[in-house]
């Protein structure tokens, strides 16, 4: 009998579940295009950057070098310019993200005095590119510098050689699909579970469900359960598109995986009967887990934004933020290799709170009105 | 009896299609100035929608109508200037105090700010909520809001006020109180255009009009309806009409 | 007699305001009971508490001769429809009422006698989404829903609220002949005229309860005259009757005026003169028996 009832519970969830056809299409919908969106739009990585070349010296050595910059595949000349006037203008453009100032009497200088000046001029509206490039450009100099020096014995130079590791290429959509993954599940888990159950709240079928013999744990666990599956599934295809699209890896073990996420979804769903518990209405609920869940897990979970580069009070809030435990466990996992050895600790930091929102879902969720 | 001749709604064929439902399917009916003018009908028989082409809210799929001497397909605009509105659930903001809203109210019929002051102070006093008047809404009792939202509905003078269901679930003192304030607009010329479920309601209209399906099958005083369908109250007029002779939906 | 539902002195607040205030009385087997206030006399709140969907500050209640600590016990045997037609929008009928079977641990094959004089109305729709219902359905399935696992007692907190007087009437029919089969029925509304529908009904006007009777006995018990006058001029008889003396109230009533006097000052003689002195014609004065509404009204001034 028991059984029966808490089986027509669920048949009904899933009812709501796949009649609501728009609600399925976003929730499919939205981790696809986010995916493809980090796949190939937004991106790290340095390509075809506008160079402009100031050359006052016009010699061997400012020639040899502006022919290695532009010969990688990262730079392509967009102007040469004939004075420091020009410098601003040509930023002031937006289209010159890099200027090379090579002074007067360049190769005389380095051949007499051993010193050559070379000036990298850089647009820094978006430090993170401007970085990345002025890296680049260095690095072509010091290469240059390197092959002028191969002759002479002396001085020796220290060699550094420069590897990103686990994501050779820098491509971002290795750092976004642990992000979005995390995303998804906080959005169907929290936020669903929460409407859902707040929209009994406002038709009143709830009030009716009270008086019926469904104890409280069944009605969770009927909520729980579908949307587990959902967010389950909705993982799984995130995970298939960026392994088959992008070739993200899974250098770790699948199952320790899959677990993880088990793990990471039953901590949000507590949080979605927690929120509709305090909730009164549909719209309150949606607030509550944009406002309170969504946000902090975007901002502070290290998703966007790396966790090491925000100020210390951030941090430390960052430590009660589920997603942050989840995501870097993801990305050990999957970018790193990494086994149970490694994540054991994050693991149990997530395990803890699954269980007190559990406790405390479960405690304020009861068959009651107030 | 008032003898005005001048009708200040006037709707001929009026129609509304949903896709292939007809849910006002061809009304025609005059409503005089200073008039209390009871809109009866049962669920779904297309009371609302009726109102909301009336007031602007909805066009009409067809048909041809004036609403204060504007047109309701080219004039809408002025209509809603020169109409009060009244939905079932008041529309009162429940987290400002009584004069915020009729600040607010007055403020969106575009009311100058001295003739508002004027304004809110008579209408406060007119209800004698002179000791609500900073009090949240959520905290004055149900008939003082029903009250007040009537008085706010009519901030602007309007020259007909639609009304859609106002007393329903409201005390019988407090429900005879709304009517006397029914009757004091009336008698200033403000026409009335009203919805109930209470019969006996029906019976303090001037003329009713009963809608069944989407038509209008009665429209007449309640004595003559009365006369016409040989009914003891207005309740037996209305099971006469409304009761459908094939399945009950 | 049996009694099913046996209340003693339940009270409950909400901050400040007392939505129930010891609040009394006891529904016979196979009665039809009514509770009649305005909205926010605390109907809901009472139907919650004696449901177990809420708890009281204090009092207690018997429903089916269990206390409502037994919530096991007292849930699995009444019927709550709540206020708002408690369905599902986006789920079809049949499933609306599948559902409800179920999680009450039957079928609906098992409880169709019980249902099937209202749900053969519904039979025609039985896939359309509950949503999609009008009005008069939705109460209808809403009924279906609440009956579906045989309750003993069954709460219906205001179900004609907002419906049309013919699906009304309706319904009370529905209900006078579930009460044949035996089932206690307890029902709230706003509508003072459906009061002579129930067996026995209560007043209840901001959480306290005015009087308790049947609804005959209630009029019966108005201690004073009802007089009903109508004129040609309406109008104006709504002033001119205020200037009458000795009328302890003044209300209309439909056509009439319902004037409410001492029985000792009560002459429609008097009154009538008065009306022509005041120059009205095609005047009606007749003393006539109160309804539930003047009780209501009188019984309201009194507190």
């Amino acid at each position: 009998m028991n059984r029966r009832r808490f089986f027509g519970f669920l048949q009904k969830e899933f009812r709501h579940i796949f009649r609501d056809r728009r609600t399925m299409l976003i929730l499919f919908g939205m981790p696809i295009v986010q995916i493809l969106l980090f796949g190939f739009a937004i991106t790290n990585e340095i390509k075809n950057v506008n160079v402009a070349v100031l050359d006052k010296a016009h010699d061997d050595v400012s020639h040899d070098i502006t022919n290695r910059i532009l010969s990688s595949e990262y730079f392509h000349l967009y102007q040469n310019l004939n004075s420091e006037k020009e410098i601003e203008t040509a930023f002031q453009s937006g289209k010159v993200k890099v200027v090379v100032v090579f002074e007067n009497n360049l190769a005389k200088n380095i051949y007499s005095k051993n010193i050559g000046n070379i000036q990298i001029i850089s647009d820094a509206t978006d430090p993170n590119t401007a970085n990345t490039i002025v890296a680049y450009t260095r690095a072509i100099l010091l290469n240059y510098q390197q092959d002028l020096n191969k002759g002479s014995k002396p001085p020796a130079i220290i060699q550094t050689e420069v590897r990103m590791w686990f994501n050779e290429e820098l491509k971002g959509v290795y750092l976004f699909v642990p992000g979005v993954m995390t995303i998804i599940m906080m959005l169907v888990s929290a936020m669903m579970t929460s409407i859902s159950l707040a929209r009994e709240k406002e038709t009143g079928t709830l009030e009716a469900l009270m008086v019926s013999p469904l104890k409280s744990w069944q009605v969770i666990l009927g909520k729980v359960i579908p949307y587990l599956v959902l967010s389950f599934s909705i993982t799984l295809v995130t995970l298939g598109l960026s392994m088959f699209v992008f070739h993200v890896p899974i250098r770790g073990n699948i199952f320790l995986l899959l677990g993880e996420v088990l793990l990471f979804v039953i901590t949000a769903l507590s949080f979605g009967i927690l929120i509709s518990s305090i909730a009164p209405n549909q719209m309150a609920a949606m607030l509550i887990s944009m406002m309170g869940l969504m946000l902090p897990t975007i901002i502070l979970s290290g998703y966007i934004f790396p966790i090491d580069n925000m100020p210390v009070p951030l941090q430390v809030i960052s430590n009660i933020i589920p997603a942050r435990w989840f995501i870097s466990m993801l990305r050990d996992i999957m970018l790193k290799g990494a086994g149970w050895s490694v994540v054991w600790k994050d693991t149990c930091v997530l395990a803890f709170m699954a269980v007190v929102f559990l406790f405390l879902a479960s405690r304020r969720f009861k068959m009651k009105l107030r | 009896m008032k003898q005005e001749t001048e009708n200040i709604i006037e709707a001929i064929d009026l129609e509304k299609k949903f896709g292939s439902f007809t849910a006002v399917n061809k009304i025609s009916f005059q409503v005089k100035r200073g008039e209390v003018f009871g809109f009866l009908g049962a669920n779904g028989a297309g009371k609302t929608t009726a109102i909301k082409m009336l007031i602007g809210l909805w066009s009409p799929t067809s048909g041809k109508a004036t609403v204060a001497g504007y047109d309701l397909f080219t004039e809408a605009n002025q209509i809603r200037k020169n109409i009060g509105y009244m939905a079932q659930r008041f529309s009162l903001y429940e987290d400002l105090t009584v004069i915020e809203n009729i600040q607010f109210y007055g403020g969106i019929y575009g009311l100058r700010k001295n003739i508002l002051k004027e304004r809110a102070e008579e209408l406060i006093s007119e209800l004698g909520m002179e000791s609500f008047r900073k009090e949240l809404i959520k905290n004055i009792p149900l008939g003082w809001k029903q009250k007040l939202a009537l008085s706010v509905a009519m901030i602007h003078k309007p020259k007909i006020v639609f009304l859609d269901e106002p007393t329903s679930g409201v005390d019988p003192i407090t429900r005879r109180q709304f009517w006397d304030l029914i009757y004091k607009a009336a008698e200033k010329g403000t026409t009335i255009f009203v919805t109930t479920h209470y019969m006996d309601e029906s019976e303090y209209c001037d003329r009713v009009s009963i809608m069944v399906d989407g038509r209008i099958e009665a429209l007449d005083t309640p004595s003559q309806l009365k006369k016409q369908f040989n009914a003891e109250s207005m309740d037996e007029v209305f099971l006469k009409l409304a009761r459908p002779t094939g399945i009950q939906i | 007699m049996n009694e099913r539902v046996i209340a003693t002195n339940i009270t409950k607040s909400f901050r400040s305001t007392k939505a129930l205030d010891a609040v009394s009385f006891s529904v016979n087997e196979g009665e039809l009971f009514g509770f009649i206030g305005p909205d926010g006399a605390g109907k809901s709140t009472l139907f919650r508490i004696l449901t177990t969907v809420m708890n009281a500050d204090s009092g207690d209640a018997l429903v089916d001769g269990f206390h409502l600590k037994d919530e096991i016990a007292v849930r699995s045997r009444v019927g709550y429809m709540p206020g708002k037609f408690s369905l599902y929008p986006d789920l079809s009928v049949q499933e609306n009422l599948e559902f409800f079977a179920k999680v009450f641990g039957t079928t609906v094959q098992e409880n169709y006698s019980i249902i099937k004089e209202i749900y053969v109305r519904l039979e025609p729709f039985k896939d359309r989404r509950a949503g999609k219902l009008s009005g008069g359905m939705k109460q209808k399935l809403a009924l279906c829903c609440a009956l579906i696992h045989k309750p003993r007692v069954l709460f219906l907190d205001e179900p004609t609220t907002g419906v049309d007087p013919v699906s009304r009437r309706e319904f009370w029919e529905m209900l006078g002949r579930l009460k044949q089969s035996g089932l206690t029925i307890l029902v709230s509304t706003p509508y003072m005229d459906e009061a002579s529908r129930c067996d026995r009904v209560a007043l209840i006007q901001k959480g306290k309860i005015l009087d308790i009777d049947p609804p005959g006995v209630i009029t019966k018990k108005f201690p004073l005259h009802v007089i009903a006058v109508k004129s040609d001029n309406m109008q104006k008889l709504r002033k001119d009757i205020l200037k009458v003396e000795d009328a302890e109230s003044v209300y209309g009533f439909g056509e009439f005026l319902h004037i409410a006097m001492k029985k000792e000052n009560s002459s429609t003689e008097k009154i009538e003169f008065f009306l022509k002195q005041q120059g009205h014609q095609h005047t009606e004065v007749k003393i006539i028996e109160a309804g539930i509404e003047d009780c209501f009204m009188h019984l309201m001034e009194k507190s």
